[in-house]
């Protein structure tokens, strides 16, 4: 489908390899009542035209800062202090208002982090296209309206007459960030910012959003900033990127270089905290992490920001570093890579690694009885009525589901949001109560006991939750919150001995014991997470559930956390069963892998078999979703785009449940449910051609 | 807003500490202030009151204020000032005990519906939806003629329509707080119903009950003496601002006998007003700026 | 939608059933015995005139039966007798709704008119003296006693400064214009007589202005929050990344959301505002609905208390299903 404007002589293109946006010495600052926040603390960097460029960095960076700062979006109490943004050679920052006006939207746009708030829910998709489009007076409305149909296709909308027609909440997240790219798009900006486009959705929708991404920047010819705190995605589409820490540019260059060989700590801290889905060594399941948290914005250290936590630390980091050219086209901020150094591979994997775990007995030989065993397991949630007369309706959120977890087992549970993952976690905790089936745990039937005949078993099964924020009560202390489950099931006798366990815990999660007289919003969302985890310790359990422990924290976060679950398996000899969206990250610590789509079971396998030779089609999408943070890797792996999005759990599909999305279904598979048979040793599919994708 | 209005780079004064305290703290404190300055004039009526609030003299009836009569004579001679502090015990009392019962009503029955869902929920939901479905003034004056006139029974008569909404805030707060993951985490240590309730789901939700009591009493003030100046409240001789209002309503020449205890009721709901504006803004996170 | 219509109208038959037994329990059970409330002392201490009483409207018979009773008469529009004036309940309201109506409704638009521009131009000045004025003019709007204000303007306007008519629909030697709606401003229209429009409308303004005043206070507060919460949403920045101009994104993007709770609450409102009417009109002796609740209610007119809170019920309820519907209409997500 043409989306070009009607009727209209192309825009003057600026000739490939001029500047479309120069950035120098900008800084933004939050004046709040507790002192001035260098969020953006003199950034330096260039956009020329058709030129694709990544911000990388975790939360507080101020990489999204930046972001806003270009267009001018700043709410109060943040400000630009300093510096000088010129776009196609104009001062953005002296613009007055109507200039500014006509600079959004027209000469730059944006796409931010949720589709979901971004659109206006109550504002057709057609208006708040062709409004866009109209605030430039680059076209009538009719014209707007033909081109935002034509765009829609574009993006990869079926049906576009119709779907201008809807309002937001028809659509799905994945087809929302489409219409924003549309928008984005419109005017043909000769810069796109996209911030955080992908990080609210799943992976396989991600990979279709960030092909879109690339294909546009091809067609459209319109520089793109893409900003993200996963390298991956960044390696995916960018040439060149930027690395953000502490409000500072830390490294600059092209993709490839500084992912390949980087300069600076930080980034090299970034790089190897991340575990590979097409790299597994054996036997070392814990992660390069660097310790510590980014410094307090409040008060930022006089020498190098990245000082305090960086494991290459020389006496000359006292004093704070410039960006420097440490090779052609490569800048670091770093005394240490000065001289065009490159840093050391990541030595201290291997040296922290424990003693290689006992080999896992495979279920199909094994005498013992498993830990934990569910069959049939069914929970349908009732919908609200749709209004008085309505009929009542379903969600089939976990619809007959089969599982073993031996004891010492580490159990990766994964699928997409929706899939009925955290459902199950919350069945076989028994916070949600099954609609049917059996649970049994350590020999106890607990599908339908009564919540006193849990209780006891309560103390071997423990859970841990995914948003650090959420899962702790604000109103009680660390200490509260700790020695209630211990007091309440009896566990110590004397307060005094209460207080020891307590310490004790902390200590075992690497928290200072002195901490406990704290309130939780006093901590970090990673030290959140490890009071958590503290907490499921409390009763000495045997099983632990995560439910996604570490989605909602930074890669280096991540990679401490999930340190700290494989120390506290070795220590106290747990099983987990673990729940979470990454595959890279189940694939690093599990030793079994069940692959969620729809409430059911599509594939069960030992990890390395999942990834080298997955049996289900579902499977294989999945796998080939996940961004590779290595551009030479991204660049010659072939991608499966699984295209469109699941179907609704209120009304799931006939027989196999993926078969609307499967290439290779045949008409049986509407018919007959393919049920999860063994194909190999220890590896079940739920599919009537395993294999044959 | 965004900056667009101003210069990129001006740099705005940022408002002084003690500005930025009055802009925040300043109403509320003063609806504290005139809170506590009326519990203390109900508490000490008799020491301030040169009168007694019922002593007729019909020498000297509906008297401008002067020094022997502050606020002026009533139609019966009585002095308004003295009349004025003692209706302050019934107005502020009959206020709090309406939504602090009412409150407490509600809160339980919504709280424990939230709790264990299922059909009392349902049936305890459709008894609220009917209350609120009678305009409330009109409903508790039906009640309170239904059950004769008199203090006690009009009490009754604002707590039949008081609690629902109570009952309904109660509802919504457990509701959110329930799904919370620090609940399903107190639901995995296996603990009590009881005590998951009570430490753990109460204590988060109580917030945006205490700002509508607080907000609330004012308006059951404003309820009270309305139904008092419709007949429906206190017996005749009994000093209340509502009543004080109606017995003044049609003399327009001796103004201060409707004039001052209608005042009266303005700033104390005012004071509520401010107060429990100021608790919301507190609470609200979104307010609060780091 | 039609579906959606359709089950919130059911709902509300539902409830009206409701809520007449509601009424129909208040006036039969809870003051003991319903004889004594309305016979009056004297006759209630003849005995024989109790039984014969009690035989005549049947309330020797079980509750249940009362009930459908009660029920049919309430079908042919029998809300019974009002002791004070001898005549049909619904006859009587039906002579003095509309002067409520009109005071009510007018009384409405000043709000809407005056609140809603009020609280957007406080969210969109922020912490600027506009703000102020309007938070000011709310709080004390919200927090006067109705009858006390309505006592204060006549004194000031009328008594002491003299410049605004005093109590009543008309003056009083004025002749009512020839009743076809019963709202005096309609029908002096159409009657061509503007002195008697005039002289209206000169009587609407006090009351109208006094009525208003806590509808306007909570309307300007409910527009300026949610103003305030619609103005922090992601798609108003969006809408700034768009380029679009500072007042086509309040108009085109805040307002709409911003509007849904404000007729929420602006329904419920003017609900009230027809129930605030009884102080309002008692002062201003406004012979309306108010003023005839307020008569009944002193001389504890039984019948015409019922009868009246069952009207003002339905009507509750007719303005809530207009809410509901209205809601609809202006937010997509709300039917499915």
């Amino acid at each position: 489908m043409d989306a070009a404007p009607p009727n209209r002589s192309p825009r003057t293109a600026p000739a490939a390899g001029s500047l479309v946006l120069d950035v120098r010495d900008l800084q933004t600052q939050f004046f709040t009542d507790a002192g001035i926040v260098r969020a953006v603390d003199g950034v330096s960097f260039s956009v020329s035209a058709g030129e694709t460029l990544g911000i990388v960095g975790e939360s507080g960076s101020g990489k999204s800062v930046t972001a806003l700062s270009l267009m001018r979006l700043l709410d109060e109490p943040s400000r630009i202090v300093g510096g000088e943004i010129r776009f196609q050679g104009r001062d953005v920052l002296a613009m007055d208002a109507e200039e500014l006006r006509k600079l959004r939207g027209e000469g730059i746009a944006m796409v931010f982090q949720d589709p979901m708030t971004s659109l206006n829910p109550v504002l057709r998709i057609a208006r708040q296209l062709a409004e866009t489009m109209q605030a430039h007076g680059r076209f009538t409305r009719e014209q707007a309206t033909s081109r935002a149909i034509s765009l829609l296709g574009r993006m990869g909308i079926t049906a576009p007459e119709r779907a201008i027609n809807s309002y937001p909440h028809q659509f799905s997240g994945g087809m929302r960030q489409r219409v924003m790219l549309a928008m984005g798009f419109s005017n043909e900006p000769a810069l796109l910012i996209a911030d955080e486009p992908t990080t609210a959705l799943d992976v396989t929708i991600q990979a279709q959003i960030l092909g879109l991404i690339a294909e546009l920047n091809r067609d459209f010819g319109a520089a793109i900033i893409l900003i993200s705190h996963a390298l991956g995605v960044i390696a995916n589409v960018c040439q060149r990127v930027i690395v953000m820490y502490a409000g500072e540019v830390v490294e600059e260059g092209p993709t490839e270089q500084v992912l390949a060989d980087p300069r600076h700590p930080y980034t090299w801290a970034l790089i190897n905290a991340v575990p590979r889905i097409d790299r597994h060594v054996p036997d070392t399941r814990r992660l390069v992490t660097i310790e510590g948290t980014p410094p307090d914005p409040l008060a930022m250290p006089s020498g190098c920001r990245f000082a305090p936590r960086c494991p290459f630390r020389i006496a000359q980091c006292d004093q704070h570093p410039a960006l420097i050219e440490v090779a052609p086209g490569r800048k670091a901020r770093c005394w240490v890579t000065q001289a065009g150094e490159p840093l050391p591979p990541p030595a201290t994997a291997r040296l922290a690694a424990g003693p290689p775990r006992a080999a896992q007995p495979s279920p199909a030989q094994d005498v013992t009885p498993p830990l934990l065993s569910v069959r049939g397991l069914v929970k349908h949630f009732a919908l609200p009525r749709e209004g008085f007369f309505g009929k009542g309706r379903y969600v089939h959120a976990v619809d007959g589901v089969d599982l073993d977890v031996m004891p010492g087992e580490t159990v990766g549970l994964v699928g997409e949001s929706g899939c009925g993952k955290s459902t199950f976690a919350r069945l076989v905790a028994r916070i949600h109560e099954p609609s049917a089936g059996s649970i049994r745990f350590a020999g106890h039937e607990i599908a339908d006991a009564s919540a006193s005949a849990i209780r006891p078993l309560r103390r071997r099964m423990q859970m841990v939750f995914q948003d650090p924020y959420a899962s702790l009560n604000p109103r009680m202390t660390v200490a509260d919150i700790l020695s209630e489950p211990i007091r309440f099931h009896g566990l110590t006798k004397t307060a005094g001995e209460t207080r020891e366990r307590v310490e004790e815990l902390l200590t075992a999660v690497g928290l200072n014991p002195k901490m406990a007289i704290r309130y939780p919003h006093e901590f970090s969302g990673g030290q959140r997470q490890r009071i958590s985890i503290a907490r499921a310790l409390a009763l000495k359990p045997d099983f632990i559930i995560a439910d996604e422990p570490i989605s909602s924290l930074d890669v280096n976060i991540q990679a401490q956390i999930i340190n700290l679950l494989i120390d506290l398996q070795e220590k106290f000899q747990l099983t987990y069963l673990f729940i979470a969206h990454d595959l890279a990250v189940v694939r690093h610590i599990c030793d079994r892998i069940v692959v969620f789509y729809l409430g059911k079971v599509m594939e069960i396998a030992p990890a390395a078999d999942l990834f080298t030779a997955s049996l289900h089609p579902y499977t294989r999408y999945l796998i080939s979703a996940v961004p590779i943070p290595d551009a030479d890797a991204e660049r010659r792996r072939t991608r499966l785009p699984l295209a469109g999005e699941p179907p609704s759990a209120v009304d799931p599909p006939s027989g196999c449940r993926f078969r609307t999305r499967c290439p290779i279904a045949q008409p049986i598979c509407a018919e007959v449910t393919p049920p999860l048979a063994t194909h190999r040793d220890g590896h079940l599919a739920a599919c009537h051609f395993p294999g044959q994708f | 807003m965004a900056d667009a209005a101003l210069p990129a780079r001006a740099i705005a004064p940022v408002a002084s500490k003690r500005r930025r305290w009055m802009r925040r703290y300043g109403l509320p404190t003063l609806g504290a202030l005139v809170i506590v300055i009326w519990i203390v004039v109900a508490i000490a009526a008799p020491i301030l009151s040169p009168y007694l609030p019922v002593t007729v003299d019909v020498t000297a009836r509906l008297r401008p204020p002067s020094w022997r009569h502050w606020l002026g004579t009533d139609v019966l001679g009585r002095d308004v000032f003295t009349r004025l502090v003692y209706g302050t015990r019934i107005s502020l009392t009959t206020g709090v005990i309406v939504v602090l019962v009412g409150a407490l009503i509600g809160t339980l029955v919504g709280g424990i519906a939230a709790y264990l869902r299922g059909r009392l929920e349902e049936l305890i939901m459709r008894i609220t939806d009917l209350v609120l479905c009678f305009p409330p003034i009109i409903l508790a004056m039906a009640i309170a003629a239904a059950l004769g006139i008199g203090t006690t029974n009009t009490i009754i008569a604002m707590l039949v329509v008081w609690w629902p909404k109570f009952a309904r805030l109660a509802r919504s707060l457990v509701l959110v707080q329930r799904s919370q993951e620090y609940v399903e985490a107190a639901v995995v240590m296996g603990l009590s119903p009881a005590r998951i309730l009570l430490r753990h789901i109460i204590p988060n939700s109580i917030g945006p009950l205490i700002v509508l009591v607080t907000l609330d009493i004012g308006n059951a003030i404003i309820t009270f003496a309305g139904l008092s100046f419709l007949g429906l409240g206190v017996i005749p001789p009994t000093p209340e601002w509502g009543s004080m209002v109606s017995e003044g309503r049609e003399l327009i020449e001796q103004w201060w006998v409707a004039a001052f205890p209608g005042l009266a009721i303005l700033t104390v709901v005012l004071g509520f007003n401010f107060l429990g504006d100021g608790i919301r803004d507190w609470l609200d996170p979104r307010s609060r700026r780091r | 939608m039609l579906r959606y219509v359709l089950s919130r109208l059911g709902l509300a038959i539902v409830m009206a059933l409701l809520s007449t037994l509601v009424i129909f329990l208040i006036a039969n059970t809870v003051p003991g015995d319903p004889v004594l409330s309305q016979l009056g002392d004297l006759a209630a201490s003849n005995k024989e005139f109790v039984a014969e009483w009690r035989a005549k409207w049947g309330l020797d018979l079980p509750l249940w039966q009362r009930y459908l009773i009660f029920l049919q008469q309430l079908a042919h529009g029998d809300l019974g007798i009002s002791i004070s004036s001898q005549r049909p309940v619904l006859q009587d309201i039906r002579d003095f709704a509309p002067a409520t109506l009109e005071l009510a409704s007018i009384a409405f638009l000043l709000s809407i008119v005056v609140g809603i521009p009020l609280g957007i131009l406080a969210a969109v000045r922020r912490d600027s003296w506009i703000d102020h004025t309007a938070r000011l003019i709310s709080l004390i709007g919200v927090s006067s006693p109705t009858f006390w204000l309505a006592f204060i303007m006549l004194a000031v306007f009328y008594g002491g400064l003299q410049i605004a008519p005093g109590p009543g629909r008309l003056d009083t030697i004025a002749l009512p214009p020839h009743a076809v709606t019963g709202l005096y401003l309609i029908d002096s229209a159409l009657a061509g007589d503007w002195d008697a429009f005039r002289d209206a409308g000169a009587h609407l303004i006090l009351p109208s202005i006094v009525l208003a005043a806590a509808t306007l206070g909570l309307i300007t507060r409910t527009t300026r929050a949610s103003m305030l919460e619609s103005m922090q949403q992601d798609y108003v920045r969006v809408a700034r990344a768009k380029g679009l101009r500072e007042v086509r994104i309040v108009v085109g993007h805040v307002l709409p959301n911003a509007l849904i709770p404000v007729v929420t609450l602006g329904g419920l409102a003017y609900a009230n505002l027809l129930t605030g009417a009884v102080l309002t009109e008692t002062i201003f002796s406004w012979p309306g609905l108010g003023r005839y609740t307020f008569r009944s209610a002193v001389s504890l007119d039984f019948p015409a208390i019922m009868g009246i809170t069952l009207v003002v019920a339905m009507v509750y309820l007719l303005i809530n299903l207009a809410i509901d519907i209205s809601y609809a209409l202006l937010d997509p997500r709300v039917v499915r």
